[in-house]
């Protein structure tokens, strides 16, 4: 949770007066909220932590970010898409087994 | 085996370890206060394919990691109770408390659900009006003003059953009190890059005056972190100690001003228990007065409960970087993610866990490849 991923802002709109963002990263798309980021346009690119659009990125840089998000795969993570993970470590938690983790 | 080529500019960083191995003359110790710097070191090898000289500590830079016992308990207790539903950050949920995790919690019948954004936390409170929803609002400046507007925003709605248990901690506190702690060897820092996009750099200029030390904000990814750690050595070996900005295209002086301001609305500088450190004087934030309703330590009469740590873990000492993670007794024995006795063995962003993950076997087992 503590990293903050790069994205695109895809749309725009208003929720009961705060200004939310559907942001595309590498695909992914997630809903964030842009009120800390008031001039951010459609197109922009952003660098967003949990849920919170907090920084301007240009492009370059921010496709360079996810790129490298893409190659150690940390991407889902960091967009908590892996919550079936998550319950599958619960059941693991609960019923500990001595499988190796990948080297 | 670490390859060169793993970075994503190979020859930009064979550039910079030449550069750094034609700079340094003498030991240096530079520690990161950063969980994503952290994984990005062992992840790609950084600190073995540096040159002898230069030692990287690991400081306590894992917002999970440094959520002290006492306050995991207290998650535990709030979301054992019928009717609540707990709303925590995915890696909150293995973090070990005085006698289980949220997941036991989870597994025992509580309703522990797993949020990406505070925010959506919000949304399950309006969902679920005849509810408790409680969020676990952790983490360090970075993350202060999501979860100050969730607070906000529940107050704006007239949310009445919406509530935050608050674990806040500030980055600077922390370095003042390792950089001031008799026992530290720290010859410089690297900040870290995400809490200045919110909080600008302002706030490091004073402590490089008080204690002398370079800090230089730094990014996360591979290429950053060697950067970050290439301009403190420049600055040591040249006897200079001065604020650098070496993440410019996120970070600038001021930070994200309306963040800021969010923050400052909703919390209040507190004092903080760190795992595995202690107490650290007005290191944290807390829901100000105004947002007393909001508090769920109050709301569920939590507030007392306190915890030691286990007797085996030497997580506090892998966070002021007295040991290495693998110089722990229990570390890959009695402690591994499965199993986690400490915090820093949890989140993939601490210490512990890196060291597992990429390091388990000894260090000089590891086959460093240049090409």
């Amino acid at each position: 949770m503590c990293l903050a991923v790069p994205g695109k802002i895809v749309s725009i709109r208003e929720d009961r007066g705060t200004r939310m963002a559907v942001v595309s990263f590498d695909g992914i798309e997630k809903e964030i909220c842009l009120a800390y980021l008031p001039d951010v346009d459609v197109g922009d690119y952003t660098i967003v932590h949990v849920g919170f659009a907090i920084s301007e990125i240009d492009e370059e840089s921010a496709l360079e970010t996810l790129q490298m998000f893409r190659e150690i795969g940390a991407l889902e993570d960091e967009l908590a898409m892996n919550q079936a993970a998550a319950q599958t470590a619960a059941v693991e938690a609960v019923d500990p087994v001595s499988t190796e983790p990948a080297q | 085996m670490k390859y060169l080529d793993e970075f994503n500019d190979p020859e930009l960083a064979e550039k910079l370890f030449a550069e750094i191995e034609r700079t340094v003359t003498r030991p240096w110790a530079i520690m990161e206060v950063c969980g994503g710097q952290t994984h990005s070191i062992i992840r790609n090898g950084i600190d073995q394919l540096l040159p002898d000289e230069i030692e990287l500590i690991h400081g306590p830079g894992c917002p999970v990691c440094v959520t002290p016992l006492g306050m995991i308990d207290k998650a535990l207790a709030i979301a054992a109770r019928p009717g609540v539903i707990f709303c925590s950050f995915g890696d909150m949920l293995r973090v070990p408390g005085s006698s289980k995790d949220l997941f036991r919690v989870k597994s025992e019948g509580g309703d522990v659900r797993i949020v990406y954004s505070p925010l959506d936390a919000v949304k399950i409170a309006e969902d679920n009006l005849d509810r408790e929803v409680v969020f676990f609002a952790i983490g360090f400046e970075t993350t202060a003003p999501a979860n100050a507007m969730a607070v906000h925003l529940a107050e704006q709605r007239g949310l009445t059953n919406f509530s935050v248990l608050v674990s806040h901690v500030l980055v600077p506190p922390a370095i003042a009190a390792i950089a001031g702690s008799s026992t530290s060897r720290v010859d410089g820092f690297l900040a870290a890059g995400h809490v200045c996009s919110v909080m600008g750099t302002w706030q490091y200029g004073p402590l490089v005056e008080q204690f002398g030390l370079p800090i230089v904000v730094t990014g996360f990814e591979p290429l950053d972190v060697l950067e970050g750690i290439r301009r403190v050595v420049v600055q040591l070996e040249e006897g200079r100690a001065e604020l650098e900005n070496a993440y410019a295209r996120v970070v600038n002086t001021d930070g994200n001003l309306p963040a800021q301001q969010m923050v400052e609305d909703v919390f209040d500088v507190t004092d903080r228990q760190w795992r595995g450190i202690g107490e650290i004087p007005l290191s944290g934030w807390c829901l100000r007065d105004r947002y007393v309703d909001f508090d769920a330590e109050r709301r569920f009469d939590v507030g007392d409960l306190d915890a030691p740590e286990s007797a085996l873990c030497r997580s506090g000492e892998v966070l002021q970087g007295q040991i290495k993670p693998n110089e722990c007794e229990a570390f890959g024995e009695e402690c591994s993610p499965r199993t986690p006795l400490g915090a820093t063995m949890v989140s993939s962003e601490g210490a512990c866990a890196a060291y597992y993950q990429y390091r388990r076997l000894d260090g000089s087992s590891v086959d460093l490849v240049r090409t």
